[in-house]
């Protein structure tokens, strides 16, 4: 019990120094650590399949795309980095305490929950879920997939007339 | 509920960095952090339930709609940097809300 | 069989793409518009094997849980109607064959989400069919690549994003009490303990995120950016259906075949929905853009919607219904009208235009039939819903709010009014002195959601006391 308290304190150190770093490619890095460790909760819950997804998208796709994203676009100059720092700080230092304070507020509210306990079968796996009960989320994902095809092909291209 | 706590601070941390940032990459960090949060939701919601099943489809499934949404916003921010030079979000107020 | 509405425009789009390319390019405009037709013709087909749950179509292959009541065939109508139209518009405003295929394409994709969001009947399902339609969106937006429109795409795609990650943690709770996703399971949990901290936090959730995507205040700031920038079909096409499936449909379902209503439920509702009606007329009242007042028009006009969802009561509902396939009507007229002036006059800003009736008389006739349906000016169709709105509240015991609505009614006549003196009555501009009518592509359309309007309006009375009958078939089990 301890150990899981343990990593959802890293998880939340990891969210925090992303959103806190200076540099933005820092920043994707952090992400990709945080979804590292939110991978490693979700494997001691029991959740295998969840957990694959979870680190090969979520710690690997997606933080090489924004990387991508990032040196696609022009860096600052030395002189507006320094000002952006400056104003950097100022803006996101209550972040630190204001998690913190939030954290007090949350333990000592104490919340009880009512659950359902599930119906036997659901003792089911994740694979005849998916297949069988979670069909039209299925075919859902699908189309997604090829609503972001469209995108790609719609937004990333240069267009023909000058810009 | 433990990892409601947590799941509750990294919503915090998310919300915070979209408002706080000027850079529209940060902003789609702080929504993927958003949604780093609800997942870890889930997960621990199903496993109170004892329902791993269901919850591993959903999970399985958000992260697929999150890579796409990710992918068509990255696509914009693109075109935002191809037009303005800068990723700056106080340049985008053209329009006028 | 009634997945059919979801896989057939989705494989159409894979056939035109895969195999067949070129010839595809051709025959996209037909297929879209014979599709938006069918699924405009399906919805009156008797209630029988078409619409039974849990199909086992295509011999156990493919193994749904969808099924469609009342509200679900107004909603499909509705979609039918408005690609349609939408459909007629790109021929007029995308004259590159290449984008004007993908955009019709993105049109297919967006219709089946939305259709899948009309038939699903769980609550994970629906998520997963609103986020296509929301993807489709952004795109739309976005299509023409340029700096106002990725911002508008840019500021839309944050503000859904957030109601998205509202609506898992509600989905997520709601799985929590009620061990499925649902709707019938979810349901009869709740009947039993509303009282549940989290029970109530996970409605307060989704609750909060479908006011965002409805665009209703205080979230409505990215609404006029999306709208007024969006490339001129997309905007018919948003404006007319995608807000409305998106927002308000999803929210009428949620309240009527999950949550229940509460009194705390319906006075957010009310309060919600007065704020929006009265203070998006007042900011259309405004407005020297045309496509801007349109969109706070419709800010006011979803806030109407919600008057009538607020009430709780089967007349209510049955108003609010009724309003949205209104809406869905006269909007994407008047955003018709509104491409077609700003592509002859090259301009949306009505300070400088005036007396165009003359030189442009169908889009002016249709336009004023458009605004007085929104005002609702009887005998046209707007009048009908909004005096159901009314009425229903009065009778629900919440009369300050029946009085509201009617404020709310005076404004939006008194903004249209305006526009219709600025615009196309009133003298003329030199500048605007050879401006033609606009093509055929835009006068179908317009001729034909204009003749609906005044069609619905004149059979009304007959038909409006089964149409509310049903309705308290879907409130009462």
């Amino acid at each position: 019990m301890f150990l899981e308290v343990l990593i959802l304190i890293f998880l939340t150190a990891a969210a925090l120094w992303t959103v806190m770093t200076r540099s933005l490619l820092r920043s994707a890095m952090g992400l990709a650590l945080t979804s590292a460790i939110l991978t490693v909760i979700i494997f001691r819950l029991n959740a295998p399949l969840a957990g694959v997804f979870e680190l090969s998208v979520c710690a690997g796709l997606i933080p090489v795309l924004f990387i991508s994203v990032i040196s696609l676009t022009q860096a600052l100059t030395y002189k507006e980095a320094l000002e952006h720092m400056k104003s950097r700080f100022a803006r996101f230092w209550a972040l630190p305490l204001i998690v913190i304070i939030a954290g007090i507020i949350l333990i000592l509210m104490n919340v009880k929950l009512k659950t359902k306990l599930p119906l036997p079968e659901s003792q089911a796996d994740v694979r005849f879920v998916m297949w069988h009960l979670r069909q039209f989320d299925l075919l859902g994902q699908i189309i997604i997939l090829f609503t972001g095809v469209f995108g790609v092909v719609i937004l990333f291209k240069e267009r023909k007339k000058s810009g | 509920m433990v990892s409601g706590i947590f799941v509750v601070l990294v919503f915090v941390i998310g919300i915070y960095c979209i408002l706080a940032t000027h850079n529209l990459i940060r902003v789609l960090i702080g929504l993927e952090l958003l949604i780093k949060a609800v997942t870890l939701l889930i997960i621990t919601c199903g496993h109170k339930t004892g329902n791993m099943a269901l919850a591993q489809a959903l999970v399985i499934t958000i992260i697929v709609i999150e890579v796409v949404i990710m992918t068509v916003a990255v696509g914009v921010v693109l075109g935002i940097h191809r037009h303005n030079n800068s990723l700056d979000s106080r340049n985008i107020r053209k329009l006028k809300g | 069989m009634s997945a059919l509405l979801v896989l057939v425009p989705f494989f159409s789009v894979l056939i035109l793409n895969l195999p067949f390319r070129p010839a595809g390019k051709k025959l996209v405009f037909g297929v879209a518009a014979i599709l938006s037709l069918l699924q405009m013709a399906a919805v009156f087909i008797p209630d029988s094997a078409f619409w039974r749950v849990n199909q086992n179509a295509f011999g156990n292959i493919f193994n749904f849980e969808l099924s469609a009541d009342i509200l679900s065939k107004l909603v499909l109508f509705c979609i039918g109607m408005v690609s349609f139209s939408a459909l007629f518009t790109t021929r007029y405003f995308i004259q590159d064959s290449d984008e004007r295929f993908n955009f019709i394409n993105v049109i297919l994709i967006a219709v089946a989400g939305m259709n899948g969001v009309v038939l699903a009947q769980d609550i994970f399902s629906l998520y997963v069919f609103l986020e296509i339609t929301a993807v489709a969106s952004f795109i739309l937006i976005a299509f023409n690549r340029d700096a106002l429109g990725l911002e508008g795409a840019f500021k839309y795609l944050l503000l859904s994003g957030v109601a998205t990650v509202l609506m898992i943690a509600g989905i997520a709770l709601l799985m929590l009490s009620a061990g499925s996703t649902n709707f019938s399971v979810i349901h009869s949990v709740l009947l039993n303990h509303n009282k549940d901290f989290l029970i109530s936090l996970a409605i307060g959730l989704f609750i909060t995120a479908l006011f965002i995507k409805s665009g209703l205040m205080p979230f409505h700031g990215w609404l006029p950016d999306a709208y007024t920038s969006a490339p001129a079909s997309a905007s018919v096409f948003l404006a007319g259906v995608v807000t409305k499936v998106a927002g308000v449909y999803v929210l009428i379902r949620i309240l009527v075949s999950v949550i229940g209503f509460s009194a705390s439920i319906k006075s957010v509702l009310l309060f919600a929905g007065a704020i929006s009606a009265v203070i998006g007329a007042i900011a259309a009242l405004t407005q020297s853009d045309f496509k801007r007042m349109l969109s706070y028009s419709s800010i006011s006009q979803v806030g109407y919607i919600i008057l009538g969802i607020g009430s709780g009561t089967p007349l209510g509902i049955a108003g609010a219904a009724l309003h949205i396939f209104n809406h869905a009507t006269f909007k994407s007229l008047l955003f018709i009208n509104s491409a077609a002036v700003e592509s002859e006059l090259g301009s949306r800003d009505i300070e400088k235009m005036g007396g165009l009736a003359k030189q442009m008389p169908v889009t002016s006739v249709t336009s004023v039939l458009g605004s007085l349906s929104c005002a609702g000016i009887p005998p046209l169709a707007g009048f009908w819903s909004k005096l159901v709105i009314i009425i229903a509240l009065w009778l629900a015991g919440y009369k300050i709010f029946a009085v509201i609505a009617v404020l709310a009614s005076i404004l939006t006549l008194a903004y249209f009014l305006t526009l219709q003196r600025k615009v196309f009555f009133g003298k003329p501009n030199d500048e605007f002195k050879d401006i033609k009518e606009a093509g055929f592509s835009l006068a179908f359309p317009a001729l034909l959601l204009a003749a609906l309007m005044v069609g619905v309006g004149i059979f009304s009375p007959w038909v409006l006391n089964g149409f509310i009958l049903s309705f308290s078939s879907i409130l009462g089990g």
